[in-house]
This record gives structure tokens, sequence and C-alpha cells, in this order.
């Protein structure tokens, strides 16, 4: 086990287990209550697996009655509660605690209301990501926000930790898509912030709300907003000499006034990996390459990659290679989708989600490499070039504790290294356990004092997923 | 800064200096009225304060990068200022915020970006791009504690912590005063076509505007207004129209905002195209919307911003037509309804609220006298659980309570 500590579990509530579970059975008879061993340990971690712990038991509601009689029946008992939709946080945002009920919502997978002459749609917290984009593509509309494990990642879990995507540098991340949630909060009260409307009326709870990381309330249904689909859309590949023309390259599309839909980064290890996996045919003579996709018509796709080659020229590409068709355009996403994968294949990695400022691109970069070869550890860059999200994998044997706890300290200093360029410790994983130490480098005393105060007006007594966010000496002092 | 809080005006040219102030003024219990340039002093409920904070020489752009989409000022930096930066940067604030200051007696372009971002009054364009505050990407306040905090950063991508940035957008000044704020930029569009059509019912026209934006052509722009209106607008066929004004607007590289114009004049077909504008008329006729033209005249007249969804928005406007005359001009293809009425003493608010009651929806009063906005709900009542929230959330940034008290409600 490594260096994180999580909160000492309180010994009254384990004594009365049983008793307590029974009760809570009785209380909502209509959901699932696991509470034998075998059925804890599927919950014991999310994607952050170095993490583990059995909760008191795991809960799964059906409604959102359910899930008020569930925290009420909590906050009354001061019953920890961790909220949870899919369990893909890679940051260990839905990690239990022995003395807490996971309150998981993936039973509630309901597509309540599609309204597409506003564009919006109403679902239960617990549907995916894609499950919402599916209920609306016969329609030619979409769910723009797309985080890579949208095919698991629940909407819920998007609001917990405002979760972004390879094309949210057009669209937007979570926050910017969702216009209501109905929320319950920890004593059980149950309320609606914001609805189908742009604007909400009054303070803006929604921004609140989204990215707290189930800190505040469990979100139970979300509105949220769909766009029609593009007409269509193409990559191009751009194979660099160095990192930092790569760099400049995407400072002169954007400069060019052009925003592409996706602006993805990979290195030559990243590339290297892959290539030997997936055999997407990228060109292994290159440092870097940006995987460039734009929208609209067959005519406009054309122009604009054209235009993106012409600027490409500037910084002496090794490669260019333009889709022409569907079949090319997969074949240059293969790499790009397999890499995380294919690394995976050979190799246990950590993945860092830091945010730098674009213009400090090439110093990350070495600095980056610089941070792992001390800590002795290979690493391979894979990001979105466009929005500066950073996602260093640094690979390592997760069996042997002491390179967890090295691979640990080395992600540290690369995300320190990332606020002291101007940028922030995550761009949409998420604080959870994992970067709850190193948020005193980002923020002030009277920062997370005031972050704090909100926990507390709409929790309390902490109980709503703890230990998580802020650092656990910061709660002591409260 | 020493000695005891002057009542007066204060205008601090330091943060420190400013928080210094709020803190003071916590220890007397003093109101503050949070400022700006004061362009928005005469909306909200009419409230007597002890002192007035400006930060209006808070106004220097702290940060500006181009190729990185990002621009940070200082809360008192004037919105004209900043717009013409980014356009001499062929950028711009894709939010295309509205600019409330002529319908309230103030020359253009006089507000200060952080009036912008405390009141988020998005323009157009937020159909298409979000609104203010989805632009905001970080901030630094001052709370009514007199603490420095800051939320966010400077980065497209951030969910370090909780978003207080974005938490603080729209709250008019009674939560904390911001002192700084970053934003998302976009590239300025090179080329703006705007299709007209002329004397659509709002029913019609919503429908025409819904089905624009229900295309994958990104269009940017749905407005459309009631006959007489646009008589100020500059465009002659529009002004002399007589009739209501249909309008819808995308913007690209020219040869895609052509292919789309077309695309989209097809589509409509049925709700009869007459007019298209290039670039040229396009930019003068969307800023002459932003800068609300058509409700300049009249200053005497309330005027209201109504919330809702864009298919009812006919019918709600309808409901209340038939009570009170009113003017409307629907924008966000009717998700947003600017509506003026005959200067009575209730300003229509009874019928208002009673009809948003029945649809959904919510009013804010922009513009009445004094003596009306202090006997009406001017903000949108709210109910009595997100009331209660709303009294925590003021408690948790502003324990005393003397940044804009009573400003949006009583009871913050």
């Amino acid at each position: 086990m490594s260096h994180i500590a999580l909160p000492s579990p309180d010994q009254t509530i384990l004594e009365r287990r049983n008793d307590l579970l029974k009760r809570l059975k009785k209380l909502v008879p209509g959901a699932i209550l696991i509470t034998d061993e075998e059925g804890r340990r599927t919950f014991e971690t999310d994607a952050l697996t170095a993490y583990r712990c059995l909760p008191l038991a795991v809960v799964l509601p059906k409604s959102t009655e359910q899930v008020s009689a569930i925290l009420h029946f909590c906050h009354q008992n001061k019953i920890k509660v961790v909220p949870r939709g899919a369990g893909t946080s890679l940051a260990g945002g839905a990690l239990p605690l022995e003395d807490a009920i996971v309150l998981c919502l993936s039973r509630m997978t309901q597509v309540l209301d599609i309204d597409l002459v506003n564009r919006v749609a109403r679902v239960e917290a617990g549907i995916t990501n894609s499950g919402i984009t599916d209920a609306v593509a016969s329609e030619g509309f979409f769910y723009a926000p797309d985080p890579s494990s949208q095919i698991a990642c629940t909407i819920g879990g998007n609001v917990a930790t405002n979760s972004g995507g390879a094309h949210c540098l057009k669209y937007g991340v979570t926050t910017n898509n969702v216009l209501g949630v109905r929320i319950v909060l920890m004593n059980g009260e149950v309320l609606d912030i914001g609805g189908p409307e742009l604007d909400p009326p009054g303070y803006d709870f929604l921004a609140l709300i989204v990215g707290s990381e189930g800190q505040l309330g469990v979100v139970t249904e979300v509105t949220v907003r769909l766009f029609k689909a593009p007409e269509g859309a193409r990559p191009m590949l751009i194979g660099f000499g160095t990192n930092e023309s790569a760099g400049a390259c995407v400072a002169a599309i954007i400069a060019a006034g052009i925003v592409p839909v996706a602006l993805e980064f990979m290195d030559r290890p990243a590339i290297h990996v892959s290539e030997q996996f997936a055999a997407a045919g990228y060109p292994l003579d290159v440092e870097a390459i940006l995987i460039v996709e734009v929208q609209g018509s067959d005519d406009e796709i054309d122009t604009l990659l054209e235009k993106i080659g012409q600027i490409a020229e500037d910084f002496s590409p090794l490669t260019i290679r333009m889709s022409q068709s569907e079949e090319e355009s997969a074949k240059i996403w293969k790499g790009r989708k397999a890499a995380f994968g294919a690394i995976g294949q050979i190799s246990d990695y950590y993945c860092i989600d830091g945010v730098i400022p674009l213009s400090k691109l090439p110093k990350a970069l070495q600095d980056i490499g610089w941070i792992c070869r001390r800590y002795r550890f290979d690493v391979a860059n894979i990001f979105h070039a466009g929005d500066g999200n950073l996602h260093p994998l640094i690979l390592y044997d997760a069996n042997d504790p002491l390179q967890l706890e090295r691979v640990e300290l080395c992600g540290a200093e690369i995300l320190k290294l990332c606020v002291e360029l101007g940028g922030c410790l995550t761009g949409e994983h998420g604080v959870g356990i994992e970067k709850r130490e190193l948020m005193h480098e980002q923020f002030s005393e009277a920062d997370l004092t005031q972050q704090m105060r909100i926990k507390a007006m709409f929790d309390p007594d902490w109980l709503l997923n703890p230990g998580k966010v802020f650092p656990l000496d910061e709660r002591g002092a409260q | 800064m020493t000695g005891p809080m002057r009542v007066g005006f204060h205008a601090p040219d330091a943060v420190e200096e400013l928080a210094h102030l709020v803190a003071e003024a916590a220890d007397t219990r003093t109101p503050i009225e949070v400022m700006g340039r004061g362009t928005k002093r005469e909306v909200g409920r009419p409230v007597k304060y002890g002192t007035v904070l400006s930060t209006e020489n808070l106004n220097a752009v702290s940060l500006y990068e181009p190729s990185e989409l990002v621009l940070v000022a200082q809360a008192g930096a004037p919105l004209a200022q900043i717009e013409q930066l980014l356009a001499d940067n062929e950028q711009e604030l894709p939010f295309e915020p509205v600019d409330l200051g002529p319908a309230l007696g103030f020359g253009p372009g006089q507000a200060t970006i952080g009036g912008v971002i405390a009141t988020n009054i998005s323009g157009s364009r937020r159909i298409h791009s979000g609104s203010a505050r989805d632009h905001v990407l970080g901030l630094e306040a001052v709370n009514g504690r007199g603490e420095i905090i800051r939320s966010g950063g400077r980065v497209m991508k951030n969910v370090t912590g909780y978003d207080l940035a974005r938490g603080m957008s729209g709250s008019w000044g009674t939560l904390a005063m911001m002192t700084e704020i970053a934003l998302k930029v976009l590239p300025a569009q090179r080329e703006m076509r705007t299709i007209i059509c002329f004397g659509l019912d709002d029913q019609t026209a919503v429908e025409a505007l819904c089905l624009a934006l229900g295309t994958p052509f990104e269009v940017s722009g749905t407005v459309h207004m009631h006959a007489g209106l646009a008589e100020q607008f500059s465009e002659a066929e529009i002004a002399g129209s007589g009739k209501s004004v249909t309008a819808i607007r995308v913007e690209n590289f020219p040869a895609s905002a052509r292919y789309r114009s077309n695309r989209l004049k097809q589509m409509l077909q049925a709700y009869a195209p007459a007019l298209e504008l290039d670039t040229g008329p396009s930019r003068i006729f969307w800023n002459e919307v932003r800068a609300l033209r058509m409700f300049q005249r009249r200053p005497d007249h309330p005027l209201w911003r109504i919330s809702t969804q864009a298919t009812i928005a006919p019918k709600l406007i309808n409901a209340v037509s038939r009570k009170i005359e009113v003017r409307a001009l629907y924008d966000w293809s009717g998700g947003l309804v600017w509506l003026e009425t005959p200067p009575i003493s209730d300003a229509g608010t009874v019928e208002i609220r009673r009809t948003l009651a029945e649809f959904g929806g919510h009013a804010t009063l922009i513009r009445a006298d004094a003596s009306v906005r202090g006997a009406i709900d001017v903000f949108q009542p709210l109910d009595p659980q997100l009331m209660a929230l709303s009294t925590s959330l003021k408690q948790v940034f502003d324990p005393v309570g003397i940044l804009n008290p009573g400003r949006m409600y009583p009871e913050i």
C-alpha cells in the first residue's frame, strides 16, 4: 500500500453494522442491497486500482425517492456515503471507506424526456454517457462531452467530475452542456437546480454542483443540451521532427482562426508502442504527431484540411496524411484510440492529468522527461493539445510496492510542475484521493477554506464522499 | 489605506486595498454598493448603501495569449477595451455580451468585464457558443470577510476543486466582489451571413428558428422581433418593412458561411426568406440587436428579460399580451425574450409572473423606475427550498451581509 492515507473509520458504525443494514433493508425494500463480502468486493475500488477498501455495504437504488430515503437514514445515523456511477474514476473519486455505504446509481438508466425541438434531454444519472447519444443518434443528434470511458462512465459521474473529452475544445466540458439536475442532499431533501432553460434563476448552484465530486449531494437526474451532428468529420495526421515544432503548429492553427474539433498529440514513445500493437501506419521516424480533426460538409473539410496542411508546412513536417475516406479516418484514429491499451499491454502505467498553458508545452515535455528519468521510469505522452491537458503515462510495475510509491511521487512532481507553469492539477479526472494532498500547491488557505465552507453548508457532518478533494489535515482543522 | 472607512465612493487601484476596505466594512457592518462603472446601477432592487466600492481603477488586462485562446483582465477593465484588443488579434468574446448601457440611458460600450460576468447576460451567440459564465476559466474575488479568494485558473480545462468561479457568475455582486477574471476567447468569425424573413407570427417564427438550430450548420443567431421594433435599425429594408423581423445567422470562413446560408435558405423555403445580409450589414444588424436598439427609444417603458423554453415562449407572450400591450424580442430561438411593457405601476409583474407560473420559466425586470423596483420582485421569486439554500450560500461568502445586500432578494 502506498502513502495516501484514508480517514480512520468510525468504530461505532462498524459495531452497529448488522443492525443498521437490517434497518436500511426494511426502509428501501425495492433497492438492491449488497452486504456479502464477495458482492462488496466488486465495489472495493474504482479505476485507481492501487487503492481498495471494502465498504460497509453497497446499495443500488432505482428511484430518486429511494436515494432520498437512504440518504435521510444515513444522515440520521451518521453513516458516511460514497456515491458511485460506473466506478471509472482514475483519481479514486469513488473509492469506498470501511465505514461508508456505497450508493451506486447504475440501476437508474432511464431516458425520461427527449425534446429535439428545444434540443434537450432529461435522463437518470446512471445512464452511460454514450447511452444519451444512442438515444438521439437516429435523429442525428448527440451529447457533446466524450470522455474516453464514455461507453462505461455514467452521466452522474460526468457531472461529479465535470468530465471533458477529445472534442471539448469545440463543444466545452460537462458544465457547459448540463442545464439542470435533480439532486438529493445529505439530509434527504430533493431539489431541482436549473431546468430546461438556458439560464438559471438566482445563484448558479449548478456550477457549484458540477465538478464537486459527489460531495454536495447525489445527482439523480440530469438535463443536458443536445447538438445536431455535423455533416461529416475527417482527421489528418502530421508528423514532426521535434515536440517544439508540433506545439508551435498547434498555436499557429489556432492563430489562423481554426478551432478543430479535436487536436491530439502523441510523442515518440507513445507512437512506437501504439504502432507496435495497432499497426495504424504511424510514421516511426518522427518525434511527435498531431491528429487534427475538422467537421463540416465534404468541401468544407477539404478546404480546412488543406489550410491546416499549409500552416503545418511552416514547421517542417516529416509526414502529412489527410484522410479522404471513412476508412482512412478510422486508421488515423486507430493508433490514438489503441494507445492507452497498447501501453497497458507492455506495462502497467500511471496516467497523469495535469494542464499547462499551451505556450509552455515544449518546456513541460522536457521537464516531464527529466522528472521521469530521475525516478527511473519511462514515460509516454498522449494528450489533448488544443487545451493543454497533458496525460503523461508513466510505465511502472504495479506489483512492486516500492515502485508504486515512487510512481506516485513522480506523478506528484509532474503535477507541481504543471501548477508552476501556470496550469492546474487536474483537467478532467478530478482530485479524488489522488491529488488531495496537492491542493495546497494550487490554492491558498483562504481559497480552500472558502470551498470547504460550501462543502459544510451542503453537508455539515461531512458524510458525503469524505476524505476526497481536500487535504485530510484541512478537514481536521475545520 | 488606513483609518476608518469614509462614507462615500472608493475606487482602489490595488486588490489588497479593496480587500482591506471590505474587511473594514464588515467590521462596521456598512453595506457596500458593489460597482464597476455603474452602467447597471439602476438594475435590481433599490437599496440604501453606506458606501460605494468600485473596481474602475482595477482595469488592466493582465494577460492575453491569443494562441492559447485566453485573456485575463481585472474586473474593472472596460468591455469595449477588451473587445478592441481581441478584434486587433482577430478574436472575440464568443458569448457576445449584451450591451445594456444604451437601453439604460448610458453610452454604448461602457460596461466593465466584471459587470458582464457578475450579471451573466449573454447575447445572441449563447445559443451556439455558450453563456458568459461558460467562458469563465478562473476568478479572483474578495468575499464579504475581506479575504482574497481564487478559483479556477487560466487554462482551458480545470476541475481542481469546486468551481467557485462559475458559481459566482450571475450573482450580481452579492457573494463576492470580483477583481480579476480569466476568460476563454475564440477566433473571430471571418464571414457572417444573415437570412431575414418578414411578417412571421411568433409561433411560426420560433418554429423556423428551432428548425434552423436543429441543422448541422452551426447557426449562431436566431432572433425574432415584433413589428415596429426594427424601425431604428440601419438596414433600410428592415427598418422600413413595417412587419415582424425574423433573423438567422451563420458564421464561418467565407465559403462555408455561403454554403451554409444557401442550405438554410432551401430548408426555410416555407418561411419565405426575403433578404440575405452579407458580412458588413450583418455585423451592423447583430450589433444593433446586441445593444437592444429596439428598446432605446422608450426609456420610461419597463423592460423584462424572460428565460423559458423556445417552444413555450410564443404561448407565454401571447397570454401576457392579451392583458397588457407588449413588444417582444425573441432571442435564442425563443429561449430568451426581452419584453417591453407599458409604464404601468407594477410594470406588468402580476401578469408576467402569473403566466410564467403556468407555462414555466423565469423573469427579471431589467429596466423600471426605482419606485416600481422597490415595490415588486425584480428577480424571479425562488421556491422556499432554493431560497433557503441561497441564504446559506450568501452566509458562506458574506456572513455579515455587506455586499450588495438586498440587490437581488431581500434575504440575500
